[in-house]
C-alpha cells in the first residue's frame, strides 16, 4: 500500500474509531467500539480506489478544524452558557497572526504587491504561540467588557468584533494585504514530503517517505491535524474535569448560587471565553497549514461561525464529545449534498442550490433546538449536576 | 458639517425605524430578535417584487411624482410589503419562537432561533434574486436640491425623513390612545400581570411582530430607494439597530428614535476622520460606550 | 352549595410539594381569611385556585363549574379576579390606563365602571391620569385592587393586601375591603396582618405546612387560645 494511503488510512482509523466510541456509555463499551470504528474505516480506506482516498483527504482536513472549532466554542457555550456569534473572528485572527509570523516579508517586486503588518518566517509551533496569545487578548478585551451584561448583551458585542475586524482587515491594506489575499505562507513540516526530506530526520525515516511529494502533503497534514485534535480534545477534558471545570458547570446551571459560594463569577466567565477563543486561535492557525494563502473574505459568518454553532447543538451541546461528533457528522452532511447536487443539479441552478443548503442548514438548527435541544450525543450523567 | 449632519439624520431615521420594532419586540416579547435587520431585507425586496413584477402586470401607472423615485408603485408597495412582512413575522413566531416558549426555552436559545431565522430567510433571498445588488429604478435620474449652507438634498431623502415621522407620530397615537397600543405597554410592563388581568397575549404578541415587522420592512424599503438591495444589507444593520435600541432604552420606542438619529448622525460625522466603510463599526464603538457608561440606556432608570 | 371550593389540592413548583391536599369553601358574598406562618402554602393556593399553577391533585370548582387548570384568562372572564401581592400594577400607564387594562377583555364603553371604582377610591379620582409607578405603596395598592374590580367579579382574591404598607394604609386598606365585601363580591384574603384581618372575616382558614389545621368563623378564630398563642402572636 502507498506511503499516502498508509497515512491517510492511520488518520481516518483512529477518527472513525474515536467517533464510534461515542456512542458508548461506558468504558465497557468504547473500548471495542473504538476497534470496531477504526477497523470499519481502515478497511474502507484500505479498500477504496486511489481517486476515492484523494478526494477524501480535503474535507477531512475541513471536518478536523471544525472539530477544534466546535471543542473551543464548548469551552464557552456547554462550559459556560456564553453565547459567542463572532467565532469567525478568533478563527480569523488567529490564521492572520499565525499567517504573518510564519512567513517572511516579501522583498522585491512580490513587495509591491503583498503589504503586511509584519512576517518573521519563525517555525510553526511560534505561529501557534502567536495565534493563541492573540486571540487571547482579544477575548480577554471582548470580555473584560461585556462579560458583565446579560447574555444577549454578550452576543451583539460578539457580533460587533466580527464585524469591526473584518472592517479592519478588509479596509487596512498595510496589515495583511486586505481586501487582496495573502499568499506564500509555509506549510508546517512541508519538507517531510520534499525531495530530499527534511535534514533532520534520521536516515531511515527519509528513505520511508521518500515516495511522497508535494501532492501527498495533505496526507500528512491530516496525520498532524488528527493529532493536534486528540491533544486540544484530551486537554480540554481534562480542564472540564478539574476544580475550575465544575465551578464553570455551576456557573452555568445556576449562576446565583454560584456567586453566593463566593465564586467571582465574572472572572471565571472571563477566563473560560478567552480559553474558547485561544482553541479556535489554534483551529485558525491550523487552518493556514491546509491552504497557503487567506484573505478574510474567507472567513465568512455563514461558513464558521453558523456552521459550528449548528455542529455543537447537533452533536450535543455542553459536551466535548458532541462537539467533535457534530462538526463530522455536519461536515459529512454538507460534503455529501455537495456531491450530490453536483452530480444531480442542472448547471444553471448550480448558485441556487448552494443557497438552498445553507437555508437547509437553519432549518435544521431550529430544527434542533425544537425537537432536540439536547443534540445527538446528550452530556452524561457525571457531567450534569443535578 | 452640516450636510452630514442632514444625512445623519436621514439615515438615522431608517435606523430608527428598524431600532423601533428591535425595542418593542425586545420590551413586550423579551426577545432578541437577531433576525430583525432580514426582516429589513425582506421588505426591500418584497416592494421590489410588487414595483418590478407585480405593479407593471396589473397596470398600474407608473409615473413618478416630482423628481423623487415615488410614484403610485411605491406609494402601494410600502403597505403591502410591510404587510407581507409582518405575516412572515408572525409565521416565523407561530411556528419557531412560540414553540420553543412553550419548551421554556431560555432567551439565548430564543436568539439562537432568530438566528437561524435570519439565515434563512437571507437565503431565500439569494435564492429568489440572486447576489447581485439591483435598483428599485434603474437608470433613474434623482436631481439634488441646493439648500442654503451648501446642503445638496434630495427630494426622495427629505420623504424617507417624513414618512419615518409620520410612522412615529402613527405609533404614537396608537400606543397611548387605543386600547390595543396600551396593552402592549403593560406587557412591556410585566407580562405576568398582563395574563392575571385577562389581556390577550396572543393577540398582543402578534401585533408587536406585526408592527415591528412592519416597521422594518419600510425602514428596508427606504434605506433601498436612497442606495441599493443587496441580500445582506439587512444583516449589515443589525449593529445600528441593537445599538441605537439600547441606547435609547431597551422597550422605549421613543428612546429608539433618538438613538437611531443619534447613531445615524454620529456615523455620518465619522466619515470626517474615517473611511467610510467602518461606519458599522461606529456604531459598534457607540453600542460599547453606552454599555460600559450607562447600560440602561439614554432613558432608563430604574433596573 | 358553595360559591367557589378548592378540594384536596396538591400544587407546587416544579418538583417540590408545597400543598398536600387542601381545601376550603367560600360562600357566595363571604369574606374569607387564610392564615397561617410563612411557607404554609397561602399564596399558592391562591395562584393555584386562579390557575397560575396547575394543580398535581384536586379540584377547584366555581359557581358550579369545574374550573380546575382552566388558565387566568379563561377564569377571569368566569367572575375570579386576583391582586398578586406584588407587581400588582403597571408602573409606566396611569391609574385610568391600569383599570382600563383590568377591562381588558370587554369592549363596551367603561365610564360606568370607572366610576364605581372612583366612588370607592377618591383619591384615585384625582390622581386619574398619573403614572402609577410614581405613586405611593398604599396607592398603588388601591390602583391593584381597583384594576381587578373593573369586571365586577364575583370573588376577589387577594393576596397579602396589606403587605408593606403603614399601618394607617393597612386600616384604609381593610376598610375598602370591608366596603367591597358589603358590595356583594365574595372576598379570598391571604394575610399575615391575621389579627386585624380575622376581625372581620366571615370564616377563616388556618394552614400551616400545606394543610388545613382549622377553620372556624373569624369571630371563633379570634377567641381561640391555642389560635391565638400559634398564629396570632398571642
Amino acid at each position: 500500500m502507498e506511503l499516502k494511503r498508509m497515512l491517510v488510512l492511520a488518520a481516518m482509523a483512529i477518527l472513525g474509531g474515536w467517533l464510534v466510541s461515542f456512542f458508548g456509555r461506558s468504558r465497557r463499551w468504547s473500548v471495542p467500539l473504538f476497534v470496531v470504528g477504526a477497523a470499519l474505516f481502515g478497511m474502507g480506506i484500505a479498500l477504496a480506489p486511489a481517486a476515492w482516498v484523494d478526494y477524501l483527504v480535503t474535507p477531512a482536513i475541513a471536518a478536523v478544524i471544525y472539530a477544534i472549532l466546535s471543542v473551543g466554542l464548548n469551552v464557552q457555550w456547554g462550559m459556560t452558557g456564553l453565547f459567542n456569534i463572532g467565532i469567525a473572528a478568533f478563527f480569523a485572527i488567529g490564521a492572520f497572526t499565525s499567517a504573518m509570523i510564519t512567513k517572511e516579508m516579501p522583498t522585491g517586486l512580490a513587495a509591491e504587491y503583498i503589504k503586511q503588518l509584519f512576517g518573521w518566517g519563525l517555525p510553526f509551533p511560534a505561529g501557534i504561540a502567536g495565534a493563541i496569545v492573540v486571540s487571547g487578548v482579544l477575548a480577554l478585551l471582548i470580555g473584560l467588557l461585556t462579560l458583565r451584561l446579560r447574555e444577549d448583551y454578550l452576543a451583539i458585542a460578539t457580533i460587533g468584533i466580527a464585524e469591526s475586524l473584518r472592517l479592519v482587515f478588509q479596509n487596512e491594506r498595510w496589515l495583511a494585504n486586505g481586501p487582496q489575499p495573502l499568499p506564500g505562507i509555509p506549510k508546517p513540516l512541508f519538507c517531510l514530503v520534499e525531495d530530499p526530506p527534511c535534514a533532520w530526520l534520521p536516515g531511515f525515516l527519509k528513505e520511508w517517505l521518500a515516495p511522497l511529494d508535494s501532492r501527498d502533503y495533505d496526507a500528512i497534514l491530516l496525520v498532524l491535524l488528527t493529532a493536534a485534535l486528540v491533544v486540544i480534545f484530551f486537554l480540554v477534558q481534562r480542564v472540564a474535569h478539574s476544580p475550575w471545570g465544575r465551578v464553570l458547570r455551576a456557573i452555568r446551571e445556576d449562576e446565583a448560587a454560584a456567586a453566593m459560594c463566593g465564586k467571582n463569577v465574572f472572572s471565571f466567565k472571563v477566563q473560560a471565553f478567552v480559553l474558547g477563543a485561544c482553541v479556535m486561535g489554534v483551529a485558525g492557525a491550523l487552518f493556514t497549514a491546509s491552504v497557503s494563502t487567506i484573505d478574510f473574505g474567507l472567513f465568512h459568518p455563514m461558513s464558521y461561525t453558523f456552521l459550528v454553532w449548528v455542529m455543537l447543538m447537533a452533536g450535543g451541546s455542553g459536551n466535548h464529545k458532541g462537539a467533535v461528533f457534530g462538526a463530522f457528522a455536519i461536515w459529512t452532511i454538507w460534503m455529501g449534498t455537495t456531491f450530490l447536487s453536483d452530480q444531480l443539479v442542472p448547471f444553471q441552478f448550480k448558485t441556487q442550490v448552494f443557497y438552498v443548503r445553507y437555508m437547509l442548514v437553519g432549518l435544521l438548527l431550529i430544527a434542533i433546538l425544537l425537537f432536540r435541544p439536547q443534540g445527538i450525543l446528550p452530556e452524561e450523567k457525571g457531567e450534569q449536576s443535578k | 458639517m452640516l450636510e452630514l449632519i442632514v444625512y445623519g439624520i436621514i439615515y438615522g431615521s431608517i435606523i430608527a425605524l428598524g431600532a423601533i420594532g428591535v425595542t418593542l419586540i425586545y420590551g413586550i416579547l423579551r426577545f432578541a430578535n437577531f433576525a430583525h435587520g432580514d426582516l429589513m431585507t425582506v421588505g426591500a425586496y418584497l416592494a421590489l417584487f410588487f414595483v418590478q413584477v407585480l405593479f407593471p402586470m396589473l397596470g398600474v401607472p407608473q409615473e413618478r411624482f416630482g423628481g423623487t423615485s415615488f410614484g403610485w408603485p411605491l406609494i402601494l408597495a410600502l403597505p403591502l410589503a410591510a404587510g407581507g412582512t409582518a405575516l412572515v413575522a408572525i409565521a416565523l413566531d407561530q411556528f419557531f419562537y412560540r414553540p420553543l416558549r412553550q419548551r421554556r426555552a431560555s432567551p439565548v436559545i430564543l436568539a439562537m432561533a432568530s438566528l437561524g431565522a435570519a439565515f434563512i430567510v437571507r437565503n431565500l433571498i439569494y435564492i429568489i434574486w440572486g447576489p447581485d445588488k439591483i435598483n428599485y429604478f434603474p437608470g433613474l435620474v434623482r436631481p439634488a436640491w441646493q439648500l442654503p449652507f451648501d446642503v445638496r438634498l434630495r427630494p426622495d431623502e427629505l420623504i424617507i425623513f417624513v414618512v419615518a415621522l409620520v410612522l412615529v407620530v402613527s405609533l404614537y397615537l396608537f400606543l397611548q390612545k387605543t386600547k390595543l397600543g396600551k396593552a402592549m405597554r403593560a406587557t412591556a410592563d410585566n407580562p405576568d400581570l398582563a395574563r392575571i388581568t385577562g389581556i390577550n397575549t396572543e393577540r398582543v404578541r402578534i401585533w408587536t411582530w406585526g408592527i415591528g415587522a412592519g416597521l422594518a420592512a419600510i425602514a428596508g424599503i427606504l434605506y433601498g430607494v436612497n442606495a441599493l438591495l443587496y441580500p445582506e444589507m439587512g444583516w449589515g444593520f443589525l449593529l445600528p439597530l441593537f445599538a441605537a435600541a439600547i441606547l435609547g432604552t431597551v422597550g422605549n420606542p421613543y428612546g429608539a428614535l433618538a438613538g437611531g438619529l443619534i447613531i445615524g448622525i454620529v456615523q455620518r460625522i465619522s466619515t470626517l476622520w474615517l473611511n467610510p466603510a467602518y461606519q458599522p463599526a461606529v456604531a459598534f464603538l457607540v453600542l460599547i460606550v453606552v454599555l460600559l457608561v450607562r447600560p440602561q440606556g439614554l432613558f432608563g432608570g430604574r433596573s | 352549595m358553595a360559591l367557589l371550593a378548592a378540594h384536596g389540592i396538591v400544587s407546587g413548583y416544579g418538583e417540590m410539594e408545597i400543598l398536600h391536599g387542601v381545601s376550603i369553601t367560600v360562600e357566595s358574598g363571604q369574606l374569607v381569611t387564610i392564615i397561617g406562618p410563612n411557607g404554609a402554602g397561602k399564596s399558592t393556593l391562591l395562584k393555584t385556585i386562579f390557575g397560575l399553577l396547575p394543580p398535581k391533585a384536586g379540584r377547584v370548582i366555581f359557581d358550579g363549574t369545574d374550573i380546575t387548570g382552566w388558565s387566568p384568562e379563561r377564569i377571569v372572564r368566569r367572575g375570579i379576579c386576583f391582586v398578586p401581592q406584588t407587581e400588582n400594577v403597571f408602573p409606566s400607564l396611569t391609574v385610568e390606563e391600569n383599570l382600563e387594562m383590568g377591562a381588558f377583555i370587554l369592549t363596551e364603553d367603561l365610564r360606568a365602571r370607572k366610576e364605581r371604582v372612583y366612588e370607592l377610591f377618591p383619591l384615585l379620582r384625582a390622581r386619574r391620569a398619573q403614572r402609577v409607578g410614581k405613586m405611593s405603596g398604599g396607592e398603588r395598592q388601591m390602583v391593584a385592587i381597583g384594576r381587578a374590580l373593573m369586571l365586577d367579579p364575583k370573588v376577589l382574591l387577594l393576596d397579602e393586601p396589606s403587605a408593606g404598607l403603614a399601618p394607617k394604609m393597612v386600616e384604609l386598606v381593610f376598610e375598602k375591603i370591608k366596603e367591597i365585601n358589603k358590595m356583594g363580591v365574595a372576598v379570598v384574603m391571604v394575610e399575615q396582618n391575621a389579627k386585624e384581618a380575622l376581625k372581620f372575616s366571615d370564616h377563616g382558614y388556618v394552614l400551616a405546612a400545606g394543610e388545613n389545621r382549622f377553620d372556624d368563623s373569624g369571630p371563633a378564630l379570634l377567641q381561640n387560645e391555642e389560635i391565638g398563642r400559634l398564629y396570632l402572636g398571642g
